[in-house]
């Protein structure tokens, strides 16, 4: 474990941690809200971590200007287009998840997820 | 029967009783002890309330969370548990990140001959001066039509659970919804119109000129589509549904995703057939620079653009209606 | 440049603390939307500008739109059901 290293390496870490905060909003929070807010921070992390893998130092953005056409003049492309669709997955996901919510409020008349795993076990579901 | 006696005789005796009884065809005891006399058996009607109410008790007590002990130390020591696990994981997640490379490195191996190919080669293959664009619709189309796809199954997902029954009164009809909603839609209100008229037009164009311009600078399908999905769902809150649905129906949206997707789906597969006999793609590429250039981009963008400005404003009329 | 970068980490790790620990669920869904534009911005310095346009429209506008209209659904339920104030922590 470097540590200098670990300074080095400051946005993957602030990226790992936010990880965990998201992590654990989805085991330890109560409301349901909550809980899928946290994992959109979740994956809010990785693409920030994904687009800090292709920065390099010194450079432009991946669109060519003058004619420019060296590799040592632009940032590596690629993870950006691999976050490009990351986060319009991360869309479609939240979206799911915030429906299911509106049925189940709909249900059961609550939001605590105790609550409602409580009376799906005494319906005999 | 040792000695000879009459049957009268015998049936008097104590042997001949024991007899019967061992056999089983006598009740010693009946017409012989005093008994209460039987009656059919019948449950009032409090017995059976007051076990009906036993059994609810029961069951309450069982289910009951708040009050048991048990699951009170199970929820302590869980959340005691999962702050230790995700305290584990975060310190096992950093020492893996201070073993990476170093941030911004050039030489990290990050940078292979993968991303060199397509900064080099790129304008000259697919006429893309973006070259993140060029990349997605070109080199790696096949990725972005999956999220397409994606997109699509998430808002037919979101139709069918959001979706309210037109013909039920009460409260799972779509009256109800549309009453409630009704009262909390903004009755002409003067500011909410007014900045809605100036700002909608700006917002429109600008996001039809950020999916346009996909493959000359920074944008593409998905952003532009964002973006006037947003305009779009400004308009319908100042408005009002009735006059966005002048224009923008579920037919209109059905038809809208259908025909973009196919035709994404069809313009890529010229490469099934290309890519196996050898023969070079003859789509023309143009002059880098200009709009008309690079190909196929132009359209997969429009087709990508429309799709996600639908399904936004879809997401949001479902949310809120139940129905278009 | 890098000082800027330290402040708007540092940002982005407070607001995710706030989101778990605030107990209005309106104030945690503001806090999101902000930091969610923080990250566009982020994206920016980081020199990938796509992902900043699409970040922007689509965290900090459409994903916080769907918030607000699910919190909407559900205090509109438990209005009718109860007819009093509005309860909004839960």
């Amino acid at each position: 474990m470097n540590l200098g290293n670990l300074f080095n390496n400051y946005g993957e870490a602030v990226a790992m941690i936010l990880f965990g905060i998201g992590f654990s909003n989805l085991l330890l929070q109560k409301n349901l809200i909550k809980k899928i807010i946290g994992l959109n921070i979740m994956d809010t992390a990785m693409y920030l971590f994904l687009a800090l893998k292709g920065f390099i130092g010194g450079r432009k953005a991946p669109i060519v200007t003058d004619g420019v056409q060296s590799v040592e003049a632009y940032i590596n492309p690629i993870p950006s287009g691999l976050v490009l669709t990351g986060i319009v997955v991360s869309v479609s996901v939240t979206a799911l998840m915030l429906s299911l919510t509106i049925r189940l409020y709909r249900r059961y008349h609550t939001l605590d997820l105790d609550e409602i795993s409580t009376r799906l076990r005494k319906e005999g579901l | 029967m040792s000695k000879k006696v009459s049957q009268e005789k015998y049936e008097k005796t104590r042997s001949y009783r024991m007899k019967q009884w061992f056999d089983g065809t006598r009740d010693p005891f009946l017409n012989t002890v005093e008994m209460k006399p039987q009656k059919a058996f019948s449950e009032d009607k409090e017995t059976l309330e007051r076990r009906a109410e036993d059994r609810k008790e029961l069951r309450e007590r069982i289910y009951d969370t708040a009050g048991n002990t048990e699951v009170r130390v199970f929820r302590k020591f869980y959340r005691v548990a999962s702050v230790l696990f995700c305290i584990c994981l975060v310190v096992m997640l950093l020492a893996a990140v201070s073993g990476l490379p170093a941030f911004g490195n050039p030489g990290n191996p990050v940078n292979n001959e993968v991303a060199a190919r397509y900064i080099e080669n790129g304008l000259q293959e697919t006429g893309a001066v973006n070259i993140v664009t060029g990349m997605i619709l070109d080199y790696r189309a096949f990725d972005t039509l999956g999220e397409s796809h994606v997109l699509f199954i998430a808002t037919c997902t979101v139709l069918i659970l959001l979706r309210l029954d037109k013909s039920k009164k009460g409260s799972h009809g779509i009256g109800y919804e549309a009453e409630e909603d009704r009262i909390y839609e903004p009755k002409n209100d003067v500011i909410l119109q007014t900045v809605a008229r100036i700002l909608v037009p700006p917002i429109v164009i600008f996001g039809i000129y950020v999916i346009l311009g996909g493959h000359l600078g920074p944008g593409g399908g998905f952003s532009g589509g964002a973006v006037i999905g947003a305009g779009l769902i400004l308009y319908v809150n100042a408005f009002g549904f009735a006059k966005t649905e002048r224009f923008f129906h579920e037919k209109t949206y059905k038809r809208l995703s259908f025909c973009a997707l196919a035709c994404y789906a069809l313009a890529k597969s010229y490469s099934f057939y290309t890519g196996a006999n050898h023969i070079e793609s003859m789509i023309p590429l143009g002059t880098p620079g200009a709009i008309l250039s690079s190909g196929l981009i132009l359209i997969l963008n429009i087709c990508v653009g429309l799709v996600v400005a639908g399904t936004m404003y879809t997401f949001y009329v479902m949310f809120r209606k139940g129905a278009y | 440049m890098q000082l800027f970068m330290y402040i708007l980490l540092g940002f982005l790790l407070v607001c995710a603390i706030s989101v778990s620990l605030s107990k209005n669920l309106l104030n945690s869904i503001l806090v999101y939307m902000s930091y969610s534009l923080v990250m566009s911005i982020i994206w920016i310095l980081l020199e990938s500008p796509d992902l900043a346009i699409t970040e922007a429209a689509v965290g900090a506008g459409v994903t916080s739109v769907l918030f607000f209209v699910t919190l909407k659904k559900i205090h509109a339920i438990m209005k009718a059901e109860e007819k009093e104030g509005e309860k909004k922590d839960e």
